[in-house]
């Protein structure tokens, strides 16, 4: 038997960085913030992109509205609790809703693959049109570009929001300050987990099915509370992890939740588990994260539940003044546990 | 779903940590051999929970880090032909080979593919009989035998485009390993729980008797790791040295005789290396000769491959103990978990990523302070 001490320690040279995108530049984590610092925002600084927010706020000949912009990728098609037609109207007017603006219109623009069944195509474009028509927000402009077969993934959306800025309700990522409550308006993990599952075709004992959802009504109920919310945010791509740290960097503060409070449903914990991911960082796009005065908590959490969206409504951390930028979990057993940013995607573990 | 709760009851937890606590009148050094039980005491915090009573030692029990640089860039090799769909378990897409990673190859047109199981990448190689379909068989007596049946299965059916690379270790001649070494510090075992469940335990006894050891077969919730320490302290502080077996919901002495037998039919014992300790003598298992077919080393004569490595990173010290993450020279600095030296630093469980995100936590700010504040 040879000894441990005896061999020569075996190390790979350092990795250089990549010369190509890689898909965990789309994962929400260290890489896509590596990216936009890196490539995008050198070349298209301007003051209103600096704000690095869900959207912008610009002043069109002097009125303030709110612009976001998301393109919608996701593997299926379709998948149980929505479709891409329905997300991209969700996701969108989500994006415009957080920056406490009121959504007014939306444009959308299509990339088809050839080959892509008519009948799908109608059923999503349906949908989108249910999902606008519900929420109350036409789509004014669209687009649509044919791509050879091979060269998209079925259909991509992409959508662009437009909404009436708020002069007295103005939530931004860098305004969390020590003493804030974190609040989370329901389940998490549901979309990732549900997306994943049928993806991968995997069996489980229930269907868990996406939240995808329109937060607009209730953000009204956040609006109309009168209550200075700090920070809202739709913790989608990445996760509530991944949101709550953007919030810490971008606030300079720290985040501390609690393990114990997380709403995190029977189904994902289990999916979760199976495949070794935590819940933490798969993404939502039907919840929201409000970062409150903690002497306003109960009153959020009041005009929040009193929503059948936010029924679930719960306090599940603190802002603290120490550690700035780092987001730590309080775990079941008292232990402490850092959530960081994930470099890339989140990967199923073997062991 | 009670599985999920019943075993991280906080009530019960409580207690145990201070019995642990009580029960150890000095500060034991344990090491958990298994990823993931790392997993757990870290996501738990369980280590800093126990400061003072014990220090747990993060072992190399976790196939991402102790799978060698050379099949990891036969790996990437593979899955860079054109003619290939190279399937692996997820987590070794980000683990560094000499130039770059499996995520790197598929950006650059390879054909990589997650698969949850070595079935699956079967069921691929059956879809698409004009590719070759490689599955990267890592890990430990666990997935040995699900590989195994893999391979068993593409010979009973005929599958000739599919063939797996094979980098699998077993645990006792590790232990063997750290125990021999001269600056040993590990005092007591967890051993894996699910490892166990496949072989049983009675290859540890003579490892128990040999060095003077407690070794306790554990599992991976935090009531299995917190009841696996205090046996192993237990063992300590009475000056016992057996194999007990707290995980006794899945593992019988004797393991599954099924299952060992499906390992022992396709696998025979061989030498192999591990990443950031070296090669260990008959500690790994290779396809026997009548599986040779499906042996995508010998499928694609990738033969010997040279690699170069560094000497900056010193993953083989602190997996057995030797050296805490922080007092490697390039912790934090040349070596972090966006530019991982080794895969120790890989994944978010990992001993050097682990201490990275503490020493983050801490250089940041008070943690007792941070409680404070409300």
């Amino acid at each position: 038997m040879t000894a441990v001490s005896s061999v020569t320690l075996a190390c790979p040279a350092p990795l250089d960085a990549s010369d190509r995108v890689q898909l965990g530049h789309g994962s929400g984590g260290k890489m896509s913030a590596a990216l936009l610092r890196q490539r995008f925002l050198p070349a298209l600084a301007n003051e209103a992109l600096a704000q690095l927010g869900d959207g912008s706020v610009v002043n069109v000949a002097g009125v303030e509205v709110v612009v976001s912009t998301d393109t919608f990728v996701v593997s299926p098609l379709e998948f149980p609790g929505g479709d891409i037609g329905s997300l991209a109207v969700h996701g969108t007017l989500n994006d415009v809703a957080m920056m406490g603006a009121r959504p007014v219109c939306l444009t959308a623009g299509f990339v088809l693959e050839e080959g892509l069944p008519l009948d799908i195509l109608d059923r999503i474009v349906r949908s989108m049109a249910d999902a606008a028509s519900l929420a109350g927000v036409p789509v004014v402009a669209g687009d649509t570009k044919v791509v050879e077969r091979g060269k998209a993934d079925g259909l991509y959306i992409n959508t662009t929001g437009i909404g009436a800025a708020d002069a007295r309700f103005r939530p931004a990522p860098e305004r969390a300050r020590a003493g804030d409550a974190v609040i989370v308006s329901g389940a998490i993990g549901r979309h990732g987990m549900a997306i994943m599952a049928a993806r991968e075709g995997l069996a489980f004992e229930t269907t868990i099915t996406s939240d995808s959802t329109c937060l607009v009504g209730l953000v009204e109920r956040l609006r109309t509370a009168r209550v200075d919310v700090h920070v809202l945010r739709d913790p989608t791509r990445g996760g509530v992890a991944s949101a709550l740290n953007e919030i810490a960097a971008a606030s300079g503060v720290g985040v501390e939740i609690d393990e114990t409070v997380l709403p995190v449903p029977d189904d994902v914990r289990a999916a979760c588990e199976v495949l070794g991911l935590d819940p933490l960082y798969v993404a939502n796009e039907g919840i929201l994260l409000a970062f409150v005065p903690a002497r306003d908590a109960e009153r959020v959490l009041a005009a929040l539940r009193s929503h059948p969206l936010g029924a679930g409504a719960l306090q599940i951390g603190r802002v603290i003044a120490a550690h700035p930028g780092v987001v730590a979990l309080r775990t079941s057993l008292g232990g402490t546990r850092i959530v960081d940013l994930l470099p890339g995607d989140q990967l199923p573990r073997i062991c | 779903m009670k599985y999920l709760t019943e075993y991280r009851d906080a009530t019960i937890a409580r207690p145990l940590i201070e019995r642990i606590k009580r029960t150890a009148t000095r500060p034991w050094t344990l090491m958990e051999v298994c990823g993931g039980q790392t997993h757990t005491i870290v996501r738990q915090g369980l280590d800093e929970l126990l400061e003072g009573a014990i220090e747990m030692i993060h072992g190399p029990g976790c196939p991402v880090c102790v799978t060698p640089l050379e099949q990891i860039d036969k790996a990437l090799m593979l899955a860079a032909r054109p003619d290939v769909i190279f399937t692996s378990f997820g987590d070794m897409l980000r683990v560094p080979g000499s130039d770059c990673d499996l995520q790197q190859v598929r950006a650059r047109g390879g054909n990589v593919r997650i698969v949850y199981s070595p079935l699956d990448a079967l069921e691929i190689a059956r879809r698409n009989p004009d590719r070759e379909v490689v599955f990267f068989a890592v890990g430990f007596e666990t997935t040995a035998p699900a590989n195994a049946m893999a391979v068993w299965r593409a010979r009973e059916l005929g599958v000739p485009n599919f063939s797996v690379l094979v980098s699998h270790v077993t645990v006792p001649p590790a232990i063997s390993a750290i125990m021999q070494s001269p600056d040993n510090r590990v005092q007591g075992f967890l051993a894996a729980g699910h490892v166990c469940a496949v072989m049983g335990w009675t290859e540890y006894e003579p490892l128990a008797m040999r060095y003077g050891v407690p070794i306790v077969v554990t599992g991976f919730e935090p009531l299995d790791i917190l009841e696996g320490m205090l046996m192993a302290v237990q063992q300590l502080e009475a000056g016992r040295h057996i194999v007990e077996n707290q995980y006794v919901r899945s593992v019988r002495r004797e393991g599954t005789p099924a299952a060992r037998m499906r390992v022992q039919e396709v696998f025979e014992l061989a030498d192999r290396k591990w990443r950031g300790i070296g090669e260990i003598p008959m500690s790994g298992l290779r396809l026997r000769p009548e599986f040779a077919a499906f042996d995508a080393e010998l499928k694609f004569g990738l033969g010997d491959v040279h690699v170069n490595e560094s000497s900056e990173c010193h993953a083989g010290e602190v997996l057995t103990g030797k050296l805490k993450p922080p007092r490697c020279p390039a912790f934090g600095t040349r070596c972090t978990p966006e530019r991982p030296l080794g895969a120790l630093m890989v994944s978010t469980e990992g001993a050097c990523a682990a201490y990275y995100h503490l020493a983050k936590y801490r250089e940041s700010g008070d943690p007792a302070a941070a409680g404070a504040v409300s």
